[in-house]
């Protein structure tokens, strides 16, 4: 075992005692995203009448099963503007919260084979830069330096054109960055139930003032869902429609490549991602299964199309084995960007729409929505991904940069 | 979910078919015109469990067809 899971045994876990009759703001799920809103709640505006409820252990759900990607080159400016944010929180978080998350800046090649999409890649690095997110187009050649084991020539049917090339991109280790947050919570004054499944709202009129657990009714000033994936049954529960549909997500890992492979790469062509982990294993998504689903399964097909595109481009993965596979359930946005904010139920606010970007979203979101919380009033940052934009009809639609689709 | 039965081809693999869509419904209880539109145009039941939905035999009779699926398990309910 190593030193942080030592320390984390060590903290004031609530796991085996009862929860209070109240808190100030309760948050459904302890995932990045939940608890990084804890952590903000109680580090950065003295809320620490809060407590985060997950129906399993914390980082169980899909902050326990992504690609690990940080990256802020968006396609519309306020989501570039907001995940950039992001990214910088990240490359500060382990002097933050003291504990290290493996964060590494690695750089992150989005590969064109085609003109339509060099077109695309190009525009992304204008709309980039100018948002704040130092990015470059490269060519061929520079691409190759970066990452010597590419075929250039795609296999002869996927040529690599150029490249969008964002010098922040960067990986960090999911669970680490849960704990991370977990503790610091914990050590803030937060309290965390793991294994306490949120069975219903409670609600008096149309304000929702309460959850109801397996460990009984909670009274709550606000009630945050910051669930991944099963988000449209608790919103169900307040009376809320969203725009959302869940889709299963496959990733997988080889076993480990001796070489390093400096950066994370992916193509919109071929709907591909790819980066290698601290273990040196490859570590690979593509698109999220078509039908809605909440089943975490994977497939054979799923694999072995994954598998042909990573040999197109790089041919050493040939020799490489699948050594694990998963899945997660996401909460896919009709329009692809994220949702945050307050509802039109009063004392039910909303983290979702993360869909298959989540995970790089964690300490803005988090930190945002504390924001919010704490002054009642919502930030510039987040003021766009609010859900009533769709009232408006004005959608952030950006689906080419998740790339997932 | 490795194989569907077809309505016309019987047994064959799910990867010869594509996902159409589920029904969209529109709850009654909004009564609004424009918040109508505007649940037509992006929200989602997005249900957990049997739900009705279309799909396409792409790679053989090339026909629709309705199909119950249960959400929760992939379990094909009713073809």
């Amino acid at each position: 075992m190593n030193e942080f899971v030592e320390t984390l045994l060590d903290l004031p876990w609530q796991s085996e005692t009862e929860p209070n009759p109240t808190y100030d703001v309760v948050i459904i799920g302890g995932g990045g995203h939940g608890l990084a809103t804890a952590y903000y709640l109680a580090t950065r505006h003295g809320i620490t009448n809060v407590c985060v409820l997950d129906a399993s252990y914390i980082g169980s759900g899909n902050s326990g099963r992504n690609t690990t990607i940080i990256r802020s080159n968006y396609g519309i400016p306020e989501s570039v503007a907001f995940y950039q944010e992001s990214l910088s929180m990240y490359e500060s978080l382990e002097e933050e919260t003291g504990c290290w998350i493996m964060h590494k800046t690695k750089g992150q090649l989005w590969m064109a084979h085609s003109t339509g999409t060099a077109r695309t890649e190009q525009t992304r690095v204008l709309m980039n830069n100018a948002c704040g997110a130092p990015s470059e187009y490269l060519s061929p050649a520079q691409i190759k330096e970066i990452v010597p084991q590419i075929d250039l020539t795609g296999g002869g049917r996927y040529p690599v054109q150029g490249s969008s090339y964002l010098h922040g991109g960067a990986t960090a280790r999911h669970d680490r960055v849960v704990w991370a947050y977990a503790q610091g919570a914990l050590r803030a004054g937060a309290h965390i139930f793991q294994n306490t499944a949120v069975t219903g709202l409670v609600k008096d009129g149309a304000r929702v003032t309460g959850v109801t657990t397996s460990k009984g009714t909670i009274s709550a000033g606000v009630v945050l869902s910051a669930v991944g994936g099963h988000v449209s049954t608790v919103s169900k529960w307040a009376d809320v429609r969203l725009p959302i549909r869940t889709h299963t997500l496959q990733a997988f890992v080889t076993n480990a490549y001796a070489q390093e492979f400096a950066p994370i790469v992916s193509s919109n062509d071929l709907v591909f991602y790819i980066s290698q982990t601290a273990r040196g294993q490859m570590l690979m998504g593509a698109e999220y299964d078509r039908q809605a689903s909440y089943q975490r399964g994977t497939n054979f097909t799923y694999l072995q199309s994954v598998s042909a595109k990573a040999v197109t481009l790089f041919p050493f993965m040939a020799k490489l084995r699948i050594l694990r596979t998963w899945a997660g359930i996401c909460d896919v946005s009709t329009d692809f960007s994220p949702i945050m904010g307050y509802t039109n139920t009063s004392g039910f606010l909303l983290s979702t729409g993360w869909g298959t970007w989540g995970f790089k979203a964690i300490p803005a979101a988090g930190s945002q929505l504390a924001k919010l919380i704490a002054d009642d009033k919502t930030p510039e940052l987040i003021a766009p991904f609010a859900l009533s934009r769709f009232e408006r009809e004005v959608a952030m639609a950006d689906p080419s940069s998740a790339g997932t689709k | 979910m490795l194989f569907v039965t077809c309505p016309n081809c019987g047994s064959r693999p799910f990867e010869e078919f594509r996902y159409g869509s589920v029904f969209p419904v529109t709850p009654e209880i909004i009564t609004d015109d424009d918040r109508r539109n505007v649940d037509y145009a992006w929200m989602q039941d997005n249900i957990e469990g049997p739900t009705l939905e279309r799909w396409f035999h792409e790679s053989g009779c090339r026909r629709w067809f309705t199909a119950k699926r249960d959400t929760r398990t992939d379990e094909w309910l009713d073809i």
